[in-house]
């Protein structure tokens, strides 16, 4: 798709997440090429507790983006249910009154509404819309015409690069941040333990049900008083996200399902732009603004090696330490890009 | 009850199981009670005992003995290999098809369809939306309550029925890692097939013993069962019209008779319940997505009343 005619390849944009008006600012100022941020309810993906924009904070947002030439996406992109139609509704009016560059959403009734009413405003299929294949994608283009996919996290290098061949749009794919395992859209995990998920309320293993415990054998984490994981003094305890914990199975007791760690490309920078990937999106409007700085720092150099001189591309020690500081378990993974990970 | 117009389903295997066993379930399923039957591989395109032709042939036998037979897509379509398995499901024109991808939904281009669980259809915006494409049935999504589904049903279009899974472990998660292969310390690309040792899912408890899930694969499941026996009334009065059972490798044709005789044939729900308490795999039952709690919490039926939608 994005290979120009003249046979030169398209810069791929840098997405940086914005929790945050400072968060916002921070990685406009390192050179984001766009920053993706919520509202402050259900609507979104990250519905935390003192994270996302109002509308006069929205405002102000998009102000300090667009004079210094960075776009703004808006993600509207939980599933809402009938009791809650009118606050995507309004949100989505939102969206459009705010002229915000795209909308990020994943519903298909939030999608027809949003298509059939506003036809100027730029559309993107969320990750949590669960498309993993061109098929898919032709759906939501021929329906919504929507202008960009966010993969799910659940691709190797080889299906990213066959989607990208026969998909009608470009793509958007995860670079860095948390690893969703499971395929976006389609985790129900949370709820079950906790009544809440991603889709229904923006939250995945919500912090009102976690729970840090200290025994006599050591710390517990618990999730609505499930034991996700159990640390022996001294070991680093993580957030307990319920696919991230230790269990067992046939009497062993591990990682599971996954440890905690995070996702990790920037080795795959010059192959994802072979491919003709749009856009690298940073994982992490939850995050603190440190990690937006050295995160959206240390991409934005490495994007700009890559467009540079993809052939002569070598990755930072430094890069790579900075990384993994703000990593999950100071550990990261390729995750499924990498076939030996699945 | 007067439950004539509800019919009962039995939705698709998830597990591996080889191919003989494959065959003698369904000669059972073919004299049971059941109305609709949902067939095909939903989980894994490495599980190939059952051929494509196979499943023909079981369905062949099941509509010869007057059963519906819906044939069930894949749930997680990523390699091209597995597109084209989908096209070519969606070029069978004798039987419908149970949609549980929107790529199924776009293939079909219009042919009358099912959406399975994993389809988010949350609201009625979306249902009104896939109707215009030949929606003729869905199936609710697995974490919504009784209250989202009445809202729905006051929006449902005409002539798309409702199906609610009302026995069975609940498929919670999808992922490109295979958990059961993970287990074993393989690789998923040389998993050896080792879920066929598993006909009802791999346990996965915590370090308290709470058995929590089930790994099937690259699927992820409930430990406990869904089990919405106490609830059918509930289901029927908000105008449910078939009631799905998941097959387990045990017990599935009893299952089908309780739930047979509870709706069509006064057998006490309590009864019933006692009866499944002793059938269904281990790790008890759930019902707290139905009464918009945790899912894996059980309540009792309570005698609230359902507002909106009565029929």
């Amino acid at each position: 798709m994005s290979i120009l005619d003249n046979g030169k390849t398209k810069k791929m944009e840098l997405v940086c997440p914005a929790g945050n008006l400072p968060a916002l600012k921070i990685a406009v100022d390192n050179g984001a090429d766009a920053v993706y941020m919520g509202l402050k309810d259900d609507t979104n993906a990250r519905h935390f507790a003192g994270l996302n924009f109002n509308e006069k904070r929205s405002y102000q947002a998009i102000e300090y983006a667009h004079q210094r030439g960075c776009k703004v996406y808006l993600a509207i992109n939980t599933y809402p249910q009938a009791n809650g139609w009118q606050r995507w509704k309004n949100a989505v009016d939102m969206a459009a009154k705010l002229e915000v560059d795209a909308l990020i959403a994943a519903d298909i009734g939030v999608l027809d509404y949003a298509s059939s009413k506003y036809s100027e405003l730029r559309l993107h299929l969320s990750v949590q819309g669960s498309a993993t294949n061109a098929e898919s994608i032709n759906f939501y283009y021929d329906n919504f015409a929507v202008k960009r996919v966010v993969l799910p996290r659940v691709l190797s290098l080889k299906q990213v690069a066959q989607v990208a061949e026969s998909s009608p749009v470009p793509l958007e794919v995860f670079g860095f941040g948390s690893l969703c395992v499971m395929v976006e859209g389609r985790c129900l995990l949370s709820s079950y333990a906790t009544g809440q998920s991603p889709n229904t309320f923006g939250a995945c293993s919500p912090a009102s049900a976690v729970e840090w415990q200290e025994t006599n054998s050591g710390l517990h984490t618990r999730l609505n008083n499930i034991l996700i994981d159990s640390y022996k003094e001294n070991e680093p305890a993580a957030y307990p996200t319920l696919c991230k914990g230790r269990f067992e199975v046939s009497s062993n007791t591990y990682y599971a399902i996954e440890e905690p760690t995070s996702l990790n490309t920037i080795e795959l920078l010059p192959e994802l732009q072979k491919i003709g990937i749009a856009a690298i999106k940073i994982e992490g409007r939850q995050r603190s603004t440190a990690y937006v700085n050295q995160v959206s720092k240390v991409w934005r150099e490495a994007l700009d090696a890559c467009h540079n001189d993809s052939d002569h591309y070598v990755v930072k020690n430094e890069w790579l330490q900075t990384l993994h500081e703000v990593s999950e378990g100071r550990t990261t993974t390729l995750g499924a890009y990498h076939r030996p990970w699945q | 009850m007067n439950t004539n117009m509800t019919k009962l389903s039995l939705g698709p295997i998830q597990y591996y199981w080889d191919r003989q066993t494959t065959f003698d379930f369904y000669k059972q399923i073919a004299n049971s009670k059941i109305d609709i039957v949902y067939l095909g591989e939903t989980v894994c395109s490495k599980r190939k005992l059952m051929r494509r032709n196979d499943w023909l042939e079981i369905a062949e036998l099941l509509k010869a003995s007057g059963k519906e037979v819906v044939l069930s897509s894949m749930t997680l379509i990523e390699a091209n290999s597995e597109l084209a398995a989908i096209k070519s499901l969606c070029g069978n024109s004798e039987y419908m098809i149970e949609a549980n991808d929107m790529s199924v939904v776009q293939l079909l281009k219009d042919k009358p369809f099912v959406t399975g669980p994993s389809v988010n259809v949350y609201n009625p915006a979306s249902l009104k939306m896939l109707a215009k494409h030949g929606l003729k049935r869905w199936v609710l999504p697995v974490e919504l309550s009784k209250s989202s589904l009445a809202d729905m049903q006051l929006e449902r279009p005409a002539g798309v029925e409702t199906e609610v899974i009302v026995y069975g472990r609940l498929p919670l998660a999808y992922s490109a890692r295979c958990f059961t292969a993970r287990s074993h310390n393989l690789p998923k690309d040389d998993c050896q097939y080792r879920c066929l040792d598993d006909p009802d899912g791999l346990m996965l408890s915590t370090q308290e013993n709470e058995k929590f899930l089930i790994l099937n694969g690259i699927q992820t499941q409930s430990a406990k069962t869904s089990n919405l026996i106490l609830d059918l009334d509930e289901l029927y009065k908000l105008n449910v019209d078939i009631f799905r059972i998941s097959p387990a490798s045990q017990h599935t044709v009893k299952i089908i008779d309780l739930f047979y005789k509870t709706l069509h044939e006064s057998y006490s729900d309590k009864k019933a319940n006692t009866e499944l308490q002793k059938l269904m795999p281990v790790g008890g039952s759930c019902n707290g997505y139905w009464h918009g709690a945790n899912g894996m919490d059980w309540k009792e039926s309570t005698e609230e009343v359902l507002s909106q939608v009565t029929r």
